[in-house]
């Protein structure tokens, strides 16, 4: 029994249905626990008031936002060398998943930002590559519409993947290097002591097991909906012959 | 290597004589430059101030125009698939379309550039940085293009998809190209920025033929 067992669409449709409801469940269950907990029972921060409590959604969104890219990188590795058609669709699934948690990120830091920073918007190197990524999951994801045939376009956005993870790890040094930043450093960390308080850390990685659960069942029904298409395509071309 | 002359020399010849390949780059790299006075006022401290970026943001500009033109039309008539059939391998190929558009294009940008620097009144210290900067960077740029242009090769109607995919790779070479004149105009310390500018370059030499050729053969296949 090997992982690539799970390539196999049949296989791959079998264990996602089985997973889906529970990580649907899951996600349902911890996003509101976390959030009703971190918004309505902790204390508001002796500095920033209870702004602070939209950590319960910024820090989960841009963590999944960097992790989105992460699988589509793998994904497209895995169809790079492997060939296998479910790999590609998972990255393909992946990407709006990403590029709208990027946008969560983005906005949910610009009314963060508003009362803490006085401002909306600082070309800070954290909100930059922010933007940067965004960028990247929009030209990833215009590629896959713009080409045809399926496969053609998994080939050439797993090449864009490639590319797109050295440069966009590159421009995240690159504008450390242009701008020092207002954005606070790490607020988790396994090794550190200087992450969030407590009362703070456990509604937030409720909330952020929440988003990853959310992610999950998003990833793969996004993915099983791809698969059932392409199943239906090739159903309506036995038709036509 | 004589079959790397002749590709090379078919590129050049066909970048100079199929209508305003380079000139073109040029041409456009002056109005954007000549409109940034137009946009921010003729203010001749705040265009010194903004004189490295406009001139290295126009740079970028005039570079992406003529990408599309870089695998297109050899895709379009055929002539890249027997080139592919040559024993030359297809990274070679796309260095030497890559250099030779940096010679029609990014070349004629780092002589011109001085000349546009006066205009915007850029201080005298960072005249040679800007020329060192640009010599640098441009290369990055076609080569980082060439992935692009390999990327959108049978797509109709690639040019906007292409700029979508290729500025944010520019981004790097932007911000050190950008830093190194910048730096060299306020007086502060032009060498690491320079180096880093170096970095990124010669990474992207070393890197781009294959990711371009792997997608040139996607393209093929």
């Amino acid at each position: 029994m090997s992982i690539w067992e799970f390539a196999n669409p049949v296989r791959f449709m079998r264990l996602s249905g089985k997973v889906l409801p529970y990580a649907t469940v899951l996600a349902i269950g911890l996003l509101v626990v976390g959030l009703v907990w971190g918004f309505f029972f902790t204390p508001d921060d002796y500095k920033q008031g209870s702004t602070v409590k939209i950590i319960y959604i910024h820090v989960p969104a841009a963590t999944l936002a960097i992790n989105a890219w992460g699988v589509m990188f793998i994904a497209s590795l895995v169809w790079l060398i492997r060939r296998h058609h479910v790999s590609a669709l998972v990255a393909r699934a992946a990407a709006p998943v990403g590029a709208t948690l990027t946008v969560v990120a983005l906005i949910t830091g610009a009314i963060w930002g508003q009362p803490m920073w006085g401002t909306y918007w600082e070309w800070d190197p954290r909100l930059t590559s922010f933007l940067v990524l965004f960028i990247f999951y929009l030209g990833y994801m215009a590629l896959w519409e713009a080409i045809d045939e399926p496969d053609k376009a998994a080939d050439l956005t797993s090449v864009l993947a490639m590319v797109g993870t050295v440069f966009a790890v590159l421009s995240r040094y690159a504008v450390n290097f242009w701008n020092q930043g207002l954005h606070q450093g790490a607020s988790l960390s396994l090794d550190k002591e200087e992450h969030v308080a407590d009362v703070f850390y456990q509604p937030l990685l409720m909330s952020m097991a929440g988003f990853f659960f959310l992610f999950l069942a998003l990833v793969l029904l996004r993915t099983r909906t791809e698969i059932r298409a392409r199943r239906i395509r090739a159903l309506q071309q036995q038709e036509a012959h | 290597m004589s079959a790397m002359m002749a590709v090379m020399t078919r590129e050049l010849r066909l970048a100079l004589r199929s209508g305003g390949g380079a000139g073109l780059g040029l041409a456009f790299f002056l109005i954007v430059v000549m409109l940034i006075p137009f946009g921010v006022g003729p203010v001749p401290h705040l265009l010194a101030q903004i004189a490295p970026g406009t001139l290295w943001i126009a740079a970028l500009l005039a570079c992406l125009l003529s990408l599309d033109r870089l695998f297109q039309a050899d895709f379009e008539d055929g002539t890249l698939d027997i080139l592919t059939l040559s024993p030359m391998p297809l990274e070679t190929l796309v260095a030497i379309k890559a250099v030779a558009h940096w010679i029609t294009t990014g070349l004629p940008l780092v002589v011109a550039a001085p000349i546009l620097g006066m205009t915007l009144n850029l201080p005298d210290a960072a005249y040679w940085w800007l020329v060192a900067s640009l010599a640098v960077g441009t290369p990055a740029l076609s080569f980082l293009g060439a992935i692009g242009a390999a990327l959108t090769v049978g797509i109709r109607r690639g040019g906007l998809l292409l700029s979508l995919l290729v500025l944010p790779l520019y981004i790097p070479t932007l911000i050190f190209g950008a830093r190194c004149v910048s730096a060299a105009a306020e007086g502060m310390d032009v060498i690491p920025a320079f180096q880093l500018l170096g970095g990124v370059t010669l990474f992207t030499l070393a890197m781009t033929p294959f990711a371009a050729a792997a997608a040139l053969r996607m393209h093929m296949r």
